[in-house]
């Protein structure tokens, strides 16, 4: 019970320090150290209430030896990390995006596409995917070119109507000015609408960093060489080797996180003119 | 309603593309199944027709090329085959009086949507007692908001197994529980983000009103704050739902679930029948686009009653 005890410690402590801190000034660190002390706030709870509880490490191991886990299976995690993130995930999601920013240039210079293709790709957008990958797994083949696939169909649409919805941005004063300058349809795509397009494109490139790997992961359980991470959580699942799954969803985590926050950090340099920017 | 016909002649020239596209998907499979059947086929057996592009071998059998279009088995089935198959599976069985077989779609349609509201609802309420807390406590928005973001950019079918394994293990029976928390995980997200935005959304001169009237923090919550964010809920609503399905159906596919959509699919894949991978697909995007139909209209009734639309 000691251990129990010790977690609803941890817990009161950990809050009240945040309270503590959220009053105190509006400093930048704050807003880090909260967050920081709150997840770790929860881990500890965690590593507590298994060894109070007596949970079997079958079930649910606790954190320490998930830590240990991924500190002794690196090489494992990275070949999954390269099999799964960077040649399924990534690649088809630089390809996905690719095609659908291009497809909305195209589709941009037709009022009848865009107001056809519109409702359609949000609809697409709205549907469950996933479930096209044991089809184009079945398609491509088990190793990566299947999982890209899956990733370019997951992330095509919602790139696609953001672009579209982005291209539009630009307001009827600023294209006015445009023509003034005698800027033809190229230039006034380049140096006007693009940019005034990007916020909506990097709105699309964030809810496609999710779908990527959510993809390339999903795909791996519908048949892949003997490595990735889909491959070794349905394994690892199957074996009881729980903390290796942990481990790799550690992996994850961390990917799926370091994904996001690069397109957020792009984003920062590109539209840095943008009020939300400026803040 | 002006959209109406570029809408469909987009949907009719993707439907077109579909069929134009059987005949090379199929034209292998059509092609070794005519063989076996006695039929005299230009590059003899399937082994040297790999080394074949399928344009050539459309050529060269042009007679043949038709029998893709009428497969058991297709790569790539029909519009009109998944049609057909659906309706096989849904219409025909309610005709039968057996609306329910668990051979039909409607009964694991019926399982998935009760997963999915299920889901639903447990993260819709998660995700607005989080916003609530978020905008009332300062400790609470500089601790929960950075992690609800993380929290979406961990791929939820990582933990989806994980998830499932748990339950069973702590001795829930069934999989209702551990599809509705993975649904929940999805949908509370956007219903999270669009509470804070509308909750926030009152001017200070609105809330300096309230003030002035001595009305009370519940006062004010109930009869400013949470009206004004109404239309900022049905929005997230709407993406929580669809969202809701993709983590029910993905809580079906990997694990060996045997009933629902999901494991339709699942199951089709190991059996080798994509007619069946095919209809389930189109019935879960059937059944997405009632429900966000369904909560487009609930939320135009309800933003014309209050005046707001």
């Amino acid at each position: 019970m000691s251990w129990v005890l010790v977690a609803l410690l941890v817990w009161a402590a950990g809050w009240a320090l945040n309270v503590w801190l959220a009053r105190r000034s509006e400093m930048r660190a704050v807003r880090i150290v909260v967050p920081v002390i709150f997840g770790l706030t929860l881990l500890a709870m965690w590593e507590a209430l298994v060894r109070g509880f007596g949970v079997s490490p079958i079930i649910l191991p606790p954190p320490s030896v998930v830590a240990q886990t991924f500190a002794a299976s690196t090489d494992i995690l990275w070949v999954d990390f390269q099999q799964t993130v960077v040649k399924g995930a990534l690649r088809g999601f630089f390809i996905g995006t690719f095609a659908a920013f291009v497809t909305a240039i195209l589709i941009d210079r037709s009022q009848f596409l865009t107001r056809g293709l519109l409702p359609i790709g949000n609809f697409v957008a709205a549907l469950p995917i996933v479930g096209i990958a044991p089809i184009l797994v079945s398609w491509f083949g088990f190793d990566w070119q299947s999982k890209a696939a899956v990733v370019v169909v997951m992330v095509f649409f919602p790139i696609l109507v953001n672009t579209v919805q982005g291209l539009r941005e630009a307001s009827a004063m600023q294209r006015d000015l445009m023509r003034t300058y005698a800027a033809g349809y190229w230039q006034t795509l380049i140096k006007l609408r693009l940019p005034a397009a990007m916020p909506f494109v990097f709105n699309g490139l964030k809810i496609a960093t999710t779908l990527a790997l959510i993809g390339a992961i999903v795909a791996e359980y519908f048949g892949s060489p003997t490595r990735g991470m889909g491959f070794r959580i349905s394994t690892g699942v199957g074996s009881l080797s729980i903390d290796l799954v942990w481990a790799e969803i550690v992996v994850a985590a961390l990917a799926g996180t370091a994904f996001y926050g690069t397109v957020a950090f792009v984003e920062r340099l590109v539209t840095f003119w943008h009020p939300s920017q400026r803040g | 309603m002006r959209s109406v016909l570029p809408v469909l002649t987009v949907l009719a020239v993707l439907v077109g593309i579909w069929y134009l596209a059987v005949a090379p998907m199929n034209v292998r499979v059509a092609l070794d199944q005519a063989e076996r059947a006695g039929d005299v086929i230009t590059p003899e057996g399937s082994v040297p027709r790999r080394a074949v592009s399928v344009w050539r071998l459309m050529i060269d059998n042009a007679d043949h090329v038709a029998l893709g279009y009428a497969l058991d088995r297709p790569r790539l089935p029909t519009p009109q085959q998944v049609g057909q198959e659906l309706w096989k599976t849904t219409g025909a069985m309610i005709q039968r009086g057996r609306p329910m077989s668990k051979r039909g779609l409607i009964y694991h349609g019926w399982i998935t949507l009760q997963s999915t509201l299920w889901g639903f609802l447990l993260g819709t309420t998660l995700g607005i007692l989080g916003a609530v807390a978020i905008v009332y406590s300062r400790t609470a928005q500089l601790s929960l908001m950075p992690w609800a973001i993380i929290s979406q950019t961990i791929p939820i079918v990582a933990l989806a197994p994980m998830i499932i394994v748990l339950s069973s293990q702590i001795g829930v029976e069934g999989r209702g529980l551990p599809k509705a928390i993975i649904s929940a995980y999805l949908c509370f997200f956007p219903v999270l983000v669009g509470m804070v935005k509308g909750l926030r959304a009152p001017l200070p001169a609105q809330l300096d009103l309230l003030k002035t009237y001595n009305a009370s923090g519940l006062q004010s919550f109930l009869r400013l704050r949470l009206p004004a964010s109404l239309p900022y809920l049905f929005t997230s609503l709407k993406i929580g739902i669809a969202a809701a399905l993709v983590g029910t159906i993905v809580g079906e596919l990997p694990t060996g679930a045997i009933s629902g959509l999901g494991a339709r699919i699942l199951i089709g894949d190991q059996f080798g029948t994509p007619l069946a991978i095919w209809s389930a697909l189109f019935a879960a995007a059937i059944l997405a686009g009632g429900l966000v139909t369904l909560l487009d209209l609930v939320q135009r009734l309800t933003l014309k009653r209050m005046g707001l639309a």
